[in-house]
C-alpha cells in the first residue's frame, strides 16, 4: 500500500479542517443552498413577476 | 492540505510518467466524452465558419435558409455539445484521480453518455435537415420539429445524471477515506460545477418539456416572456458551468506546469462558493431590456448578486497568475515585474492556451459581461452583434482556449499517446486566441454602431425599405469575420493535433513529450494547499496585471455611460 500513497505527503501531517472548511466540504449542504438560491431569487421571483402582468383584453 | 491515499489499487493504473493514479472506468468515460466533444467541435466549427463567411459582406456565401441552419447548428454544437461533453469527461478525471477515488456507478455513467450522444445527434440532425431553424435561443413563436426538443431533453437528462455521479463519487471517496483533510481545490471546483449543472439541467427540463408539448400541438399557447425567463436559467447557466470548469483547469495547469499553489486556497474556495450563489443570477442580463419584470428583480440579480460573482472572478484573476508568479520567483525568475512571465514556456501549447485564456477571458469576456449587466448600458447593445462579440470573448477565448490547453495535457495522459503534430498544436492556441479575440472586439464595436445580431444580411439587399450601414460598420464586420477565419484555422490545427493524438500508438514510459513536470510532482500538487508565508507584495507582477484589468474595467464602464449619453441625450 505504501507504494501507492501520495509521493510527498503523510496523512498525519494534514492540516486540521476548520468548521467553516468542513461546511464548505459538505456536498449535501452546498447542493441544497446552491439549488435553493437561484431557484428562489431568479426563477420563482422572475416567474411570479411575469405571472403578475395583466393579460391584455381582446 | 489534503493528502490522497490509494485504497483500492486494483481499480487504478498508475501513469509511469506523471505518477498519477487513474481510475480505469473514469479514464474510459473521460476519453469517450472528450472524443465526442471534439467531434462536435469539428461539426460546430465548420458551421461557424459558414456563418462567418455569410456575415462577411463581401462574401455572403449562404442563402438565408441555409444561414439559419448553420447558425442554429453552430450554436447547439459548440455551446451545448462541445462544451458539455468535454466538461463531463474532465469532471470524471477531476473527481477520481486527484483524490484516488473510484468512480461511482460506471454503468450508469455509460448509460448517461449514450443518452447525451443520442440526444445530441437527434437535435443536430433535425437542425441540419432544416426542421429546427430556431437558433440557439429557440424563442417562441419560432417552433422546431418535436424531435429537436426530444433531442435536447435527452441530452439534458443525459448530462444531468453525471452530476449526481460526481457528487456520489466525492461522498464515497470521503467515506472510504481516500483523502484526508479538506477536499482538493480542483475536485471542489468540480463539485461547484456539478451543483450549478443540476440547477441548469432541471431548468432545462422545466422549459423544454412544455415547449415540446407546444410543438406537438398539445399546448396551444406558449407564453414568450415566461419562456425567456426560464430558458435563460438553462442557457446562461450552461455558460456558468463552462466558467467554473475552465477556472478549475487554470488552477490545475498552474500546478502542473509550475508547481504553483493558490496564494490562499481558502480564499480561492470562497470564490468558487460566490460563484455557486451568485453566478446563475446573472441570467437576468439577457432580459434587462425585456418588458414584464420589475427593476428590483433585474437589478438585484445583475448588479448586487452579480457583483459577488465578479468578486469571485477577480479573486481567481489574482490568485492564479499570483501562484505562478510566486513559483517562478522562487525558482530565481525574480528580476523586475515580469521576468516570471517573459520566461514562462510560451512554446508549450498547454501554457500558451491557458494563459491566453486567462487574459482574454478577463479583458474581453469578463469586463464586457459586467458592463452589459448594467440596465442602462444594456439598452445600447441589446440584440446587437455586441452580444455574440461578448460571448465569444467568454466561451471561445475563455472556455474553449482553456479546453484546448487542457486537452494537450490530458489526452496524452489518458491515452498514453504522444501528442501528434506538436507544431500545429503550438500555433493553434495563438491563432485561436488572436482570431477569436479579434472577432470579439470588432463585433462588439459593430454592435455599438447598431448592427443587429440575428439578421442574415446587414446590407439589407432584399429589404423593401432600403438601409445602408456606414463604411465603418462594413469594415468592422469584415475584420471581425477575418478574425473568425483565423480563429477557425487555429481550431482546425487543434483538431488535427488532438484527433491525431487519439489515433496514435501507445508509447512506453518516458516517451511522452515534456508538457508537464516530471513524475510524481503533478499528483502531489493537485492535492492543493496554500503557498506558505505570503507577505506584502510577493507577487507584484500579478498585482499590476489585476490593477490594469480593474482600471480598464472602470474606464470602459464610464466610457459606456458617455456613449449612452451621446446617443440617448437627456434634455
Amino acid at each position: 500500500m505504501a507504494d501507492f500513497d501520495s509521493p510527498t505527503e503523510n496523512p498525519e501531517d494534514a492540516d486540521p479542517v476548520s468548521g467553516w472548511q468542513a461546511f464548505m466540504d459538505d456536498p449535501s449542504m452546498l447542493l441544497f443552498l446552491g439549488i435553493a438560491s437561484p431557484t428562489l431569487l431568479y426563477t420563482l421571483w422572475g416567474v411570479m413577476e411575469v405571472l403578475s402582468v395583466p393579460v391584455a383584453g381582446y | 492540505m489534503a493528502t490522497a491515499i490509494l485504497r483500492n489499487p486494483q481499480d487504478f493504473i498508475t501513469c509511469p510518467d506523471t505518477g498519477q493514479n487513474l481510475n480505469k472506468p473514469a479514464i474510459s468515460l473521460a476519453k469517450a466524452n472528450i472524443f465526442t466533444a471534439i467531434v462536435f467541435l469539428l461539426a460546430g466549427g465548420a458551421l461557424g465558419l459558414l456563418v462567418a463567411l455569410t456575415r462577411w459582406p463581401a462574401i455572403h456565401i449562404l442563402p438565408s435558409e441555409l444561414f439559419y441552419i448553420a447558425l442554429t447548428g453552430h450554436g447547439a454544437a459548440v455551446l451545448l455539445f462541445w462544451c458539455h461533453f468535454f466538461e463531463v469527461g474532465v469532471a470524471y478525471y477531476f473527481v477520481t484521480s486527484p483524490i484516488n477515488a473510484r468512480l461511482a456507478t460506471p454503468k450508469i455513467a455509460w448509460f448517461s453518455f449514450w443518452l447525451m450522444l443520442i440526444g445530441a445527434a437527434m437535435a443536430t440532425v433535425m437542425v441540419l435537415i432544416g426542421q429546427a431553424t430556431v437558433m440557439f435561443s429557440a424563442y417562441p413563436p419560432l417552433k422546431a420539429h418535436p424531435l429537436f426538443y426530444v433531442g435536447v431533453i435527452l441530452f439534458a437528462v443525459g448530462a444531468l445524471i453525471p452530476m449526481f455521479i460526481i457528487i456520489a463519487t466525492l461522498i464515497k471517496a470521503k467515506n472510504e477515506r481516500t483523502y484526508t483533510g479538506s477536499m482538493p481545490l480542483a475536485s471542489f471546483g468540480i463539485l461547484i460545477y456539478a451543483i450549478i449543472a443540476i440547477f441548469t439541467w432541471v431548468m432545462g427540463a422545466v422549459i423544454m418539456i412544455p415547449t415540446l408539448l407546444w410543438s406537438m400541438g398539445l399546448i396551444h399557447n406558449m407564453d414568450a416572456q415566461m419562456y425567456r425567463v426560464v430558458f435563460w436559467a438553462l442557457a446562461h447557466s450552461t455558460q456558468q458551468m463552462n466558467i467554473v470548469v475552465h477556472i478549475t483547469i487554470w488552477y490545475t495547469l498552474a500546478a502542473v506546469l509550475f508547481g504553483a499553489r493558490p496564494l490562499n486556497e481558502k480564499v480561492s474556495r470562497m470564490a468558487f462558493v460566490l460563484y455557486l450563489f451568485a453566478l446563475q443570477l446573472g441570467s437576468v442580463h439577457h432580459l434587462l431590456s425585456d418588458p414584464g419584470s420589475s427593476f428590483a428583480w433585474r437589478t438585484f440579480n445583475t448588479s448586487y448578486a452579480g457583483y459577488l460573482a465578479v468578486l469571485g472572478s477577480l479573486i481567481h484573476g489574482l490568485t492564479v497568475p499570483g501562484g505562478i508568479e510566486l513559483a517562478q520567483r522562487r525558482r530565481g525568475l525574480s528580476h523586475g515585474l515580469f521576468e516570471w512571465l517573459r520566461k514562462a514556456p510560451w512554446a508549450n501549447p498547454v501554457f500558451s492556451g491557458f494563459f491566453l485564456s486567462l487574459v482574454l477571458f478577463g479583458f474581453l469576456g469578463g469586463i464586457t459581461g459586467v458592463t452589459m449587466s448594467n440596465q442602462q448600458i444594456n439598452m445600447i447593445i441589446h440584440n446587437t452583434v455586441y452580444v455574440p462579440g461578448h460571448f465569444h470573448g467568454t466561451v471561445a477565448t475563455g472556455t474553449t482556449l482553456a479546453f484546448f490547453a487542457f486537452s494537450y495535457w490530458i489526452v496524452p495522459l489518458l491515452t498514453r499517446h504522444k501528442l501528434a503534430f506538436p507544431g500545429l498544436a503550438r500555433m493553434s492556441t495563438y491563432l485561436f486566441g488572436l482570431g477569436m479575440g479579434t472577432f470579439a472586439v470588432f463585433f462588439m464595436a459593430a454592435g455599438h454602431l447598431g448592427v443587429p445580431r440575428r439578421h442574415w444580411d446587414i446590407t439589407y439587399a432584399d429589404a423593401s425599405l432600403p438601409f445602408q450601414f456606414s463604411a465603418t460598420v462594413q469594415m468592422l464586420v469584415t475584420v471581425a469575420e477575418i478574425g473568425a477565419v483565423i480563429g477557425g484555422t487555429g481550431a482546425l490545427f487543434y483538431l488535427i493535433s488532438i484527433l491525431g493524438t487519439f489515433m496514435g500508438k501507445t508509447v512506453e514510459k518516458g516517451a511522452l513529450p515534456p508538457l508537464a513536470e516530471p513524475a510524481g510532482v503533478v499528483a502531489a500538487r493537485l492535492h492543493g494547499g496554500t503557498e506558505p508565508h505570503i507577505k506584502g507584495l510577493e507577487v507584484p507582477g500579478s498585482l499590476v496585471l489585476c490593477l490594469t484589468l480593474l482600471t480598464f474595467l472602470i474606464i470602459y464602464y464610464f466610457a459606456q455611460y458617455k456613449y449612452l449619453a451621446t446617443i440617448w441625450g437627456i434634455r
